[in-house]
């Protein structure tokens, strides 16, 4: 726990940009989540954090609808994304896919250039009228995701060829070139090593400025040190959501005690 | 093979490594016993694949070479066209007997050049050492080429009967021919004088590929020409029906239908489908296409349109391994940027499946190619001597198809047809190897998965 070096907490705004209310999600009969309210500031680090099967990924897959493409689940409840129900009839969830990217747990760049890794998602929602311009959010995705001196000179060849952590910041400017307002990672750096960590760790910090970042994680380390909100989960539900600061240091439930100072887990 | 659950004799962990124990010589023999088994069933197989492609090859290579008879030729205006018009249609009035007098004169003069004696010999037997389909070679070139007629070739090329050409390729000998009723001694002598007299060889025979059928008199005249282009045009049918149709199922079932009692329904019946005797889709074809839709016989639509429906399953399945083979990370990939489920199939998971669509695609085109059962029952066994018309006309024209030739050769009484159904197969396995080749091809190019 001392390694724990929580980053300055200054939240920039209290604007909600995403609120869930009471979802409830399904797996069939298995109820995964259960009863989650939570507001999901503009222009922060959201750290999601609590044992492996208690429903992070499941909560973080609700945001953009991934859960749509698995037919066993079921979801209940309101999430507004700006006010707007994103589980309403009407929305297509394709639409607030662009606006809500995601960063996967396993780094899987698209077994394409690297060019085309990061073209594709602006390609097919029309952000660019010209060649220049796409050439334009390529550079300034990858330089985002501080990739760019490491790859500007090959830009053609396989995106797969790139180490575990480079595929990663791939994957990550990939998500940040379809220009989202929210950014969810699953666990981004479990198949990282420990330098690879640390870019992206800094890459999150960084991304905090333009987006609304939600990141999952197992490491309660890498929450305090990137985020400036945390929420708790266990056993499918949300025990404690606030500052990271206070999470950390004094924790309301029982549970998150527990849990940070690795008693279950 | 290995017995786990065989307890360690007791201590046996502790003795020298230097020195096999109980267990480990036992576990070494059985390996050893398995190795050798799988030796053994290679053996065979490739043992048997050998016999197999032996026979065939020994049996079938002569097909390709055939005797031929080269003489000059008269061509007498007056007998050929006694009209003077070189009309075509007037010449064609001159039947194939009127070709043999000319063809009969022609050798008889040949055989006198060359101080080859017929003695004894009626002129029905001299007659005997050409093709009974020499006449009508003659005839189709002069209706061809009407000019000649009228002049002289100074080298015409005459296919020999079936039985000399047996004689030189072995299967007819002077004993053989003593009993045979189509050929005697005298006319085998006769035809090994022609040969040392250089009126009579063997030549590489396009016709054998090109030409089309012939009775059953005239085995030395058959050929592979309609039963090629039959079978062509039939893989053109399946390929265009069965690769869209096979596609689109596969992708269905495998990315978009909801799995429920239907598409489990569904599934299962495209795999017994696939089980399916191919000779019932004969019959549904007779009965559907035929029967109903009233389809023309021994048309290679029909024959298309069946082998289709044998296809289709046998495509489909690979094609969903392939698909479900694509991992799913590639389809969070693409929907976490925003891609509809359609663009996610078609821009990244469909590339990535399509090595392995492509070469169950061919895979399955090679079975339909090699297909007779369901053909018999269409009519495509029937007699064709005319080749069908060019696309897409000609699917509609009589064809027969490349194993079923093989099939009817094989049930003619000539010897001579022996070797051409042996050599029926070479093609058909030469077209299944290049079928392969190009699946191999395929495989590799589109499979760069980086
Ligand atoms: N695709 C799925 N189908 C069925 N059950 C699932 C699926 N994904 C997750 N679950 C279940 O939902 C619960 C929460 O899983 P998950 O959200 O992946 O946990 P975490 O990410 O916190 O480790 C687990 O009990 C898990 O078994
Ligand atoms: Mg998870």
């Amino acid at each position: 726990m001392n390694d724990m070096r929580i980053a300055e907490r200054n939240v920039d705004t209290n604007e909600s940009k995403i609120s869930a209310r009471k979802v409830q999600v399904y797996y069939g009969t298995n109820h995964a989540l259960k009863d989650v309210d939570v507001d999901i500031l503009d222009k922060t680090v959201t750290a999601f954090i609590g044992p492996s099967g208690c429903g992070k990924s499941t909560f973080l897959r609700c945001l953009n609808r991934m859960n749509d493409t698995v037919a066993s689940a079921r979801v209940e409840g309101t999430i507004t994304l700006d006010g707007e129900n994103i589980y309403d009839a009407k929305v297509d969830p394709v639409q607030l896919r662009a606006k809500v990217g995601m960063v996967f747990q396993k780094p899987n760049p698209f077994p394409k250039s690297i060019y085309d890794n990061i073209a594709y998602g602006p390609k097919i929602h029309g952000l660019t009228r010209s060649k220049s311009e796409l050439d334009g959010i390529v550079e300034t995705s990858l330089k985002k995701a501080a990739l760019w001196n490491e790859v500007k000179d090959r830009l053609d060849s396989p995106g797969t060829g790139l180490s575990g952590g480079q595929q990663q910041r791939l994957c990550i400017a990939r998500a940040i070139a379809t220009q989202p307002e929210v950014l969810l990672m699953d666990e981004p750096c479990s198949a990282l090593d420990p330098i690879a960590t640390a870019q992206v760790e800094e890459l999150i910090d960084e991304l905090r400025s333009q987006f609304s970042v939600v990141i999952v994680t197992h490491s309660m380390q890498q929450a305090a040190r990137v985020s400036q909100r945390t929420a708790f989960f266990h056993l499918g539900n949300l025990v404690e959501y606030g500052e990271t600061g206070q999470i950390f240091t004094n924790p309301k439930d029982p549970r998150t005690e527990s849990y940070i100072t690795g008693r279950i887990g | 093979m290995t017995d786990i659950s065989a307890a360690p004799a007791s201590g046996s962990h502790r003795g020298s490594l230097l020195v096999q124990d109980e267990l480990t010589r036992k576990r070494n023999a059985a390996e050893t016993r398995f190795r050798l088994y799988g030796i053994v069933a290679i053996s065979i197989a490739m043992l048997a694949l050998a016999a197999l492609l032996i026979s065939i090859f020994s049996a079938g290579m002569p097909a390709f070479r055939q005797t031929f008879v080269t003489i000059p030729i008269e061509l007498p205006a007056d007998k050929l066209d006694k009209s003077g018009t070189r009309d075509s249609a007037v010449m064609a009035k001159v039947t194939t007997v009127g070709y043999a007098k000319v063809i009969n004169e022609a050798l008889a003069a040949a055989l006198a050049a060359k101080g080859i004696s017929t003695d004894g010999m009626t002129e029905k037997q001299i007659a005997g050492l050409l093709s009974p389909e020499a006449p009508a070679q003659l005839r189709n070139y002069v209706l061809a080429n009407p000019a000649v007629v009228g002049t002289s070739l100074p080298e015409f090329e005459l296919l020999a009967n079936g039985r000399v050409d047996g004689f030189f390729k072995g299967r007819v000998t002077m004993e053989s021919a003593k009993l045979d009723s189509n050929i005697t001694p005298e006319q085998l002598q006769v035809a090994q004088k022609m040969t040392d007299a250089g009126l009579m060889g063997k030549r590489f025979n396009w016709a054998f590929i090109t030409a089309p059928d012939a009775s059953d008199q005239r085995p030395e005249a058959a050929g592979l020409g309609v039963a090629i282009l039959g079978s062509l045009y039939m893989m053109i049918v399946v390929l265009v029906l069965s690769l869209p149709i096979g596609v689109a199922a596969a992708v269905y079932l495998e990315e978009f239908a909801v799995k429920n009692f239907w598409t489990d329904l569904i599934e299962v019946n495209i795999a017994n489908l696939a089980a399916v005797p191919s000779i019932v889709f004969g019959i549904l074809g007779l009965a559907v296409f035929i029967n109903f839709a009233g389809l023309p016989q021994s048309a290679p639509i029909v024959g298309g349109l069946v082998l289709t429906l044998m296809t289709l399953p046998r495509i489909i399945i690979p094609a969903r391994a392939a698909l479900k083979a694509v991992p799913p990370s590639i389809r969070d990939a693409a929907l976490g940027v925003g891609a509809s489920k359609v663009q996610s199939v078609f821009h990244h998971v469909l590339p990535l499946a399509a090595p392995g669509i492509l070469t169950g695609m061919i895979i399955g085109l090679a079975q339909a190619l090699g297909e007779t059962a369901p053909l018999l029952l269409i009519g495509m066994v029937a007699f064709v001597r005319d080749y069908p018309g060019g696309l897409p006309g000609g699917l509609f024209d009589p064809a027969t198809a490349l194993p079923v030739q093989v099939y009817s050769w094989t049930t003619r009484g000539d010897p001579g047809f022996v070797e051409r159904a042996s050599g029926a197969i070479i093609v058909l396995l030469v077209f299944l190897l290049i079928m392969n080749a190009v699946a191999i091809v395929l495989r590799r190019r589109f499979e760069r998965r980086w």
